[in-house]
């Protein structure tokens, strides 16, 4: 098979073989939050993680939402949840997205709030734990900024660490 | 078109400019449900199939077609997103529903267009990034170079064009989707801020938000699911060359050739007797006079004469965008294409109220996937099924 | 109708994949056109349809990609769509082409995938920092990294799983490679070079990810009554599936793909296989980390829950083995241009069940091959069957 496609290498940019233009996207946004994304960011404001109850799936669920995406009803109840959980997986990262190393590792998780049913997780990072000590099925808490602090976004949980 | 497919459900929300207490999901969530329940169907969990028409950067999200499902109940279902007009999305779930795989196939298209804060800067980045976009022109200016010379070859006038911005926001005054009904003069429209010679600011559309489902079905769930399914005939699109630089501005053969497509599979041998009404792209004024000569429902140049003599009007022998179009309701961008189709299927049911024509057998709806593209596409909607 | 074996593969053709191409994005597209063209001796005037696949719109750089790839993809004044479902996309879009076909509508079409991930500036995993959902993730900063490193160590911890049986895949792969004409990173390499290489976010280390890549693939589908007169060899679509799981992925058991499942089962069902574990000779899992093949074989039923790495292990899916699984090299070895690597899949199938994979060839008459991509927030399964 003869194939086509020429692979470039640093040098041939370095000394004006391959010229490029460069530009750079001028996208901004601002997304309405709608009425479940609204309110569950309004709770993380007042320190309580938010989710939704559908009554025909007997199911709690966050982040919420106003209706069902299994049964399409919007038949729901909010409930208060617990800023405890357990960590469903979590990943010790050493790059930043550019492919450089990180000083101190990140520490994302899936942590399953208390009170969601069984299963029912956010995405978040943990802290205040060696890595080498964080396990699958550990019990941890959030650790909230402080209330002047608290925006109404998901960072105003700062991090979670083990109870 | 062999192997008939219907509509059956529509489903939407009413545009407007600012929709600030819903999330996008929220949205679609609404125009789904009604969608469902106008298509008499049972339960979600009937349908085989779903079709979102999405771009990312309208969107702001890199692969958003991963947002795509729970809204429309589509979780654990076969769904995938075009990039294109939602009459795209109509024209993927018709070819779906014939190979007999799928019976029942969702379409949806929304615009969110308020929560995207640099419109003209995303348009722009769809600029060929060698040789246009250093240039640094607004891409609205594309279009003016082609309305320049569509008048040029075409021999129609501005006057024309002032004159197709004067029905359709009359037009709008009878739809309750409106969002921007006016009654203006010939002098109004082209007195208004010049913004891209010789485009003036109120020949072209405002972008408002709003959502759009539709449930297709086979001839068989169809007759079952709704006393009126409205039949999809044929449809036709058909890409022109994206470089500024080779395209064909004198015949707007994407226009064309999209037409000639859906005409043959429709058995349509004249569109000018055998087409009732007509929902056009209008995203700038004179696109709806030079769609329509391409579509060859006019002969080149005759357009702008008809419509002084009221032949597109709603009484005229070839009504077009009695709905309003996008300059009467305003532009969804690719979900404009669900505008169209909703007038269409009021029309056929015979459920237009107000602005229900007298003669109303078969339609044609034509997107434009706007400035710097070539991409259009033909549908032509029936009461009767092949 | 029902679509199976209506639809053939007629040609096929690609480009090299590199880490940074010095053509353009279109002119990745033309190159693979014209290779796919030229297999099948046919011309442009020989199509009656174009199909596009490419991920992201930010990696090249372009808003509305679709429509500025569409000249250099060969569908100048021809009806041409645009499909995506992310890193699924590349095994969608020959599904899109059947469909086109099968509907009756069209007798050919050509299907073209692209991507040109260098264009994005530093590096082009920035381009999917904005995969995240835009209100309850985005603000903590997630790189694409985190969510397989997640989906891995779920995996990893729900069947007791090694890294060092993962790191089975990652040597089998880039060592199938060097066979292809078109790798990028294939290479001898041993399993204490994998288990050993950096770590970039633990259980994911360096040589277990795919690299990010440029390059285009291309194919050209046609009905019964052409393919037949194009080809002697004709490969037929005998099933296809896809399936979207929902968007709140953190709700989901990240341990099996059930969205997989449903797709494979779809496509099980239309090609009237039974036992995919008999009937499918050679498989093209999704890899573009080392445990997505073993997660994907067993959503696609092809080995059971947990138990995928031991294939690997034994043997059974090396070249040579019962069920070869990726005898191209798959991503990890050939590279991975997002859409265009799950079409390289396609090829490779293609090109193995025509007995023309040269040193790649599988040995015995492999009769039914199955290739699989996925993608988006570890959501989607696209699965095609094939067979000669």
């Amino acid at each position: 098979m003869n194939l086509k496609g020429t692979p470039l290498k640093g040098k041939d940019f370095e000394n004006g073989h391959v010229l490029t233009t460069k530009s750079r996207s001028n996208a901004f946004y601002a997304w309405d939050t709608g009425q479940g994304i609204g309110k569950y960011l309004q709770g993380l404001k007042e320190g309580k993680i938010l989710g939704t109850y559908c009554k025909k799936c007997d199911r709690t669920v966050v982040p919420p939402r106003v209706f069902c995406e299994l049964c399409m009803g919007s038949n729901i109840e909010w409930r208060v949840l617990k800023d405890t959980g357990r960590i469903n997986t979590f990943s010790i990262c050493y790059v930043n997205w550019d492919a450089s190393r990180v000083e101190h590792p990140h520490l994302p998780a899936v942590i399953e709030i208390d009170g969601a049913t069984k299963g029912h997780g956010i995405m978040h990072v943990l802290d205040e734990v060696a890595p080498k000590d964080i396990k699958i099925g550990m019990k941890v808490k959030a650790v909230w900024k402080r209330k002047e602090e608290r925006k109404g976004d998901i960072t105003d949980i700062q991090y979670w660490k083990p109870l | 078109m062999s192997n008939s497919v219907a509509i059956v459900g529509m489903g939407y929300t009413s545009p407007r400019p600012l929709t600030p207490e819903v999330s996008y999901k929220e949205m679609i969530y609404e125009a789904a449900i009604k969608a469902y329940h106008d298509a008499n169907l049972p339960s979600h969990k009937d349908i085989d199939g779903f079709v979102t028409c999405a771009e990312d950067f309208i969107e702001g999200t890199s692969i958003f077609d991963e947002y795509t499902p729970d809204q429309l109940g589509g979780v654990q279902k076969p769904m995938h997103t075009i990039t294109g007009d939602l009459l795209h999305g109509i024209a993927t779930a018709v070819m779906n529903i014939q190979t007999g795989q799928q019976d029942i196939v969702v379409v949806e298209a929304h615009s969110k267009l308020s929560n995207v804060k640099s419109l003209d800067h995303i348009t722009h980045y769809a600029t060929d990034p060698i040789l246009t976009r250093p240039l640094n022109v607004n891409p609205h200016a594309f279009a003016a170079l082609d309305m320049q010379r569509f008048l040029h070859v075409s021999k129609n006038t501005l006057k024309h064009c002032a004159e197709v911005v004067i029905k359709n926001k009359r037009n709008a005054f009878k739809n309750d989707l409106s969002c921007h009904a006016q009654n203006l003069t010939v002098q109004e429209v082209l007195d208004s801020e010049e913004t891209f010679r010789p485009l003036t600011h109120l020949q072209k559309a405002s972008p408002v938000d709003g959502a759009f489902v539709f449930v297709l079905a086979n001839a068989k769930k169809a007759k079952k699911l709704n006393k009126k399914p409205i039949w999809i005939r044929g449809c036709g699109w058909i890409s022109d060359s994206p470089s500024l630089e080779t395209r064909a501005w004198d015949t707007c053969d994407y226009a064309k050739l999209s037409g000639q497509m859906a005409y043959r599979q429709a058995k349509i041998k004249n569109p000018k007797t055998q087409i009732d009404f007509f929902e056009i792209d209008d995203t700038y004024a004179f696109k709806e006079l030079q769609h329509l000569e391409a579509l060859g429902i006019y002969d080149k140049g005759k357009s702008g004469n008809a419509l002084l003599n009221g032949a597109l009007d709603p009484d005229g022998a070839m009504p077009t965008n009695v709905s309003g179009g996008t300059l009467g309701v305003g532009t969804f961008h690719d979900a404009s294409g669900g505008l169209r189709t909703v007038e269409m299927i009021k029309q056929l049911r015979g459920e237009a109220g107000p602005r229900q024509l007298k003669k109303a057998n078969t339609g044609l709806a034509f997107s434009w996937r706007g400035v710097p593209t070539t991409s259009g596409i033909t549908v032509i909607y029936s009461r009767k099924g092949a | 109708m029902s679509g199976k074996d209506e639809v053939a593969i007629v040609g096929a053709g690609m480009t090299k994949f590199m880490r940074r191409a010095k053509e353009t994005p279109k002119e990745l597209c033309f190159e693979a056109v014209r290779a796919a063209l030229d297999s099948a001796e046919m011309t442009l005037d020989d199509i009656d349809c174009v199909i596009h696949g490419t991920a992201p719109d930010a990696f090249d750089g372009i808003h509305m990609k679709g429509e500025y790839l569409s000249d250099g993809s060969g569908a100048f004044k021809k009806p041409y769509m645009r499909g995506y479902v992310g890193g699924g996309t590349g095994v969608f879009s020959p599904i899109q082409g059947w469909y086109h076909i099968a509907s009756g509508q069209f007798e050919t079409a050509l299907v073209v995938c692209e991507e040109k991930m260098s264009s994005f500036q530093p590096h082009p995993q920035g381009a999917f920092l904005t995969i995240f959902d835009n209100m309850t993730e985005r603000p903590l900063k997630p790189n694409l990294l985190w969510i397989f490193a997640l989906e891995m160590n779920r995996y990893m911890q729900t069947y007791g799983i090694t890294i060092e049986d993962i790191a089975h895949v990652s040597v089998k792969n880039k060592n199938n490679a060097i066979k292809h004409p078109a790798a990028q990173l294939g290479k001898e390499i041993t399993l204490e070079e994998v288990v050993n290489s950096e770590v970039l976010a633990w259980p994911v280390h360096r040589e277990m990810v795919s690299p990010t890549s440029d390059g285009a693939c291309a194919v050209i589908l046609a009905n019964k009554k052409r393919a037949k007169k194009i080809t002697p060899k004709p490969i037929w679509i005998s099933g296809v599936g896809w399936n979207l799981d929902t968007s709140y992925w953190t709700n989901r058991d990240l341990a099996y793909p059930q969205y997989v499942e449903n797709a494979a089962r779809l496509a099980y069902k239309m090609a009237g296989i039974k036992e995919p574990k008999k009937q499918i000779n050679i498989v093209e899992p999704y890899d573009p980390f080392a445990y997505k093949e073993c997660h994907h074989l067993e959503g696609l039923l092809l080995a059971d829950k947990g138990k995928a790495p031991q294939l690997a292990i034994d043997g059974v899916t090396q070249r040579t083995g019962n069920m070869p699984s990726c005898p191209s090299g798959g991503l990890l070895g050939v590279g991975n241009p997002i859409a265009a690597a799950g079409l390289m899949k396609v090829c490779e199938l293609f090109w193995q069940l025509r007995g023309e994979a040269e040193a790649r060839q599988v040995p015995g008459k492999p009769k039914y091959g199955l290739a699989q991509a996925w993608g988006d927030l570890m959501q989607v399964g696209t699965v095609i069957i094939v067979r000669n």
